[in-house]
């Protein structure tokens, strides 16, 4: 499997990539033990001018380059945990509805349903304006607009594995329905909402970006959004201060597809071998 | 002699919920039928595709509730859909499964598959567990070197084996075999119809084994009951069921088969040898 994984070339790439991102946000506070947010020099101060502060300043005299390893730390951990959530929510929430059928999936998909009309960010804004802006809140925030895909997806897994005979069978040896749901349908259940996650972590990562980029990140942290947002303001003088944090968005979102590919490609391969 | 198991005027009916362009309609899948097995006899119930024997074999192994009629096991009147089932029901009727690929979960190594049943209704140690589940292992012609292997590993014929070992874990009294067989090569079938006839008189076990195939219904039946669309149209001793049917379907269900007991199947499988 991760052999078949790193022959193709996307994989390589994307897993690269990923790999120097995560090893920023694990390295950052060893390489900028400063607060990033803390005065590092003059203001303004473009990139390649001073060596301890290869990237320059932003308008209020802060280290960009600081800014940048201590931003991939949110942005990496609020994408991951929010994907998380949202799939570990809606794994949950569409097993129960496809296994316990009747009233209770009809319920569940309504609601389902409901959340998937409003558009993800406009629900994660909305959120956020009501319980101000934390990190959990923003996780959750993001989560509220993602779930609904992956627990669509199990929904209709279950629904065909629940009449397979192994199903069947583990009622005749009388195993409890939610034994039967979690132990039996769920795990044959998991791979392509698991093929979704990708998607998930890379869709994630970007609404957090938007959501610091309107002001309602986490204030106590750097991100990548609000370090766009702040260079905004300057534009036209000092483009660097958008433009670098925006490849780094950019970057990550193209390492975390390019992962996700290689894996589902390669897992298709190895079915098709056996 | 006593009787296992009993059936008095099963119905069951399916509703299939209309869309937007169908209406809403009932399917007969099981229209009134009655049987009696006695305990280490087989009863054969045979029928073309979609005359509802699995219907029937879901409902006397307790998996769906009939929507009308008696079932009665070993004395006892038995509606999932009123009461809870106690284990000990449980554990007296088990089934086997057509298709063997479907019906082991592709997760689960094969000692857990054998243990699992032991581990849901006894208070046993693992140990035990796993010792009469490697016991059993071999009784169904498997070896301990298949114990941590996953299904995945192993041959339609293996895998049936295994179903029936599991099936065999809990002592049932009742199986019910649904084309256990029909899905294998024919020199396979043989092992495994004598795996199963090895089976019941080593554990004095009643057999409901469902097929379309006549000629394994000839091997292994003390009696036949022959379904047409949900209905039991001929039902008596395997002797007098082929020697004198009685139904207009059973006569041409019967002209239209190849003779082929087992005797014949090994001469066909000598003649594809002697081919080859
Ligand atoms: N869950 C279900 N919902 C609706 N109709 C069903 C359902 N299960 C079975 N039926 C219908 O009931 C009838 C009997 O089906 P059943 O599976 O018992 O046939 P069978 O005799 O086992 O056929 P086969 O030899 O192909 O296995 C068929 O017409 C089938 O379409
Ligand atoms: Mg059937």
């Amino acid at each position: 499997m991760s052999r078949l994984f790193l022959r193709s070339p996307e994989a390589v790439a994307g897993t690269i990539i990923l790999a120097l991102l995560v090893a920023m946000a694990l390295a950052a506070p060893w390489l900028f033990p400063r607060d990033p947010l803390a005065i590092a020099g003059p203001a303004m101060l473009p990139p390649f001018q001073d060596w301890t502060i290869p990237l320059g300043t932003d308008r209020l005299g802060r280290d960009v380059l600081s800014g940048l390893f201590h931003g991939a730390r949110t942005s990496l951990a609020v994408g991951l945990a929010a994907a998380a959530t949202s799939i570990v929510v809606g794994v949950l929430v569409g097993t129960i509805a496809g296994f316990a059928g009747g009233w209770v999936d009809e319920v569940l998909m309504r609601v389902t349903d409901a959340f998937q009309t409003v558009p993800g960010f406009l629900l994660a804004l909305a959120f956020v304006s009501v319980a101000g802006p934390s990190l959990g809140v923003v996780v959750v925030a993001i989560a509220l607009g993602a779930w609904t895909q992956p627990a669509r997806i199990t929904r209709a897994e279950v629904l065909s594995i629940r009449e397979r005979d192994y199903v069947a069978g583990a009622r005749v040896i009388g195993m409890h329905p939610a034994e039967i749901a979690f132990r039996e349908v769920l795990p044959n259940a998991l791979p392509p909402v698991l093929a979704l996650s990708s998607v998930i972590v890379a869709a994630a990562v970007l609404t957090e970006a938007a959501l610091s980029f309107l002001g309602l990140g986490d204030p106590n942290r750097v991100t990548w959004g609000g370090m766009i947002a702040e260079g905004r303001a300057v534009l036209r003088s000092a483009p660097f201060l958008s433009i670098v944090p925006g490849i780094a968005l950019v970057l990550t979102v193209l390492g975390v597809y390019l992962v996700g590919e290689g894996a589902v490609e390669a897992s298709a391969v190895k079915r098709g071998n056996a | 002699m006593s009787v296992i198991v009993e059936g008095k005027n099963i119905v069951r009916d399916y509703h299939v919920p209309g869309g937007l362009l169908k209406k809403a309609r009932t399917v007969h899948a099981v229209k009134g039928v009655s049987f009696s097995v006695e305990k280490g006899k087989t009863l054969a119930i045979v029928g073309e595709s979609g005359c509802g024997k699995s219907t029937l074999a879901r409902i006397i192994t307790l998996i769906d509730s009939a929507t009308a009629g008696d079932l009665i096991i070993e004395g006892q009147k038995v509606d999932i859909a009123k009461a809870p089932l106690t284990a000990e029901m449980r554990r007296k009727v088990q089934i086997i499964f057509q298709n063997p690929y479907g019906s082991l979960n592709p997760r689960q190594k094969i000692g857990d598959v054998l243990a699992e049943p032991l581990k849901i209704n006894t208070d046993m140690p693992a140990s035990e567990r796993n010792d009469r589940a490697m016991a059993m292992l071999k009784k169904v012609g498997l070896g301990p070197e298949h114990f941590n292997r996953y299904p995945h590993m192993f041959s339609g014929g293996q895998r049936q084996r295994i179903a029936i070992a599991r099936a065999l874990m809990l002592n049932p009294s009742l199986l019910v075999l649904d084309e256990p067989v029909s899905a294998l090569d024919l020199s396979v079938q043989a092992q495994v119809l004598n795996l199963l006839a090895d089976l019941q008189d080593e554990f004095d076990l009643t057999y409901i084994f469902i097929s379309h195939d006549l000629s394994v219904v000839r091997y292994i039946a003390d009696e036949v009951m022959v379904m047409y669309y949900g209905e039991a149209v001929e039902y008596g001793t395997r002797e007098a069921v082929f020697s004198n049917p009685q139904h207009d379907y059973t006569k041409t269900l019967f002209a239209a088969t190849p003779r082929a007991d087992v005797d014949s199947i090994r001469a066909r499988i000598a003649a594809k040898k002697a081919a080859a």
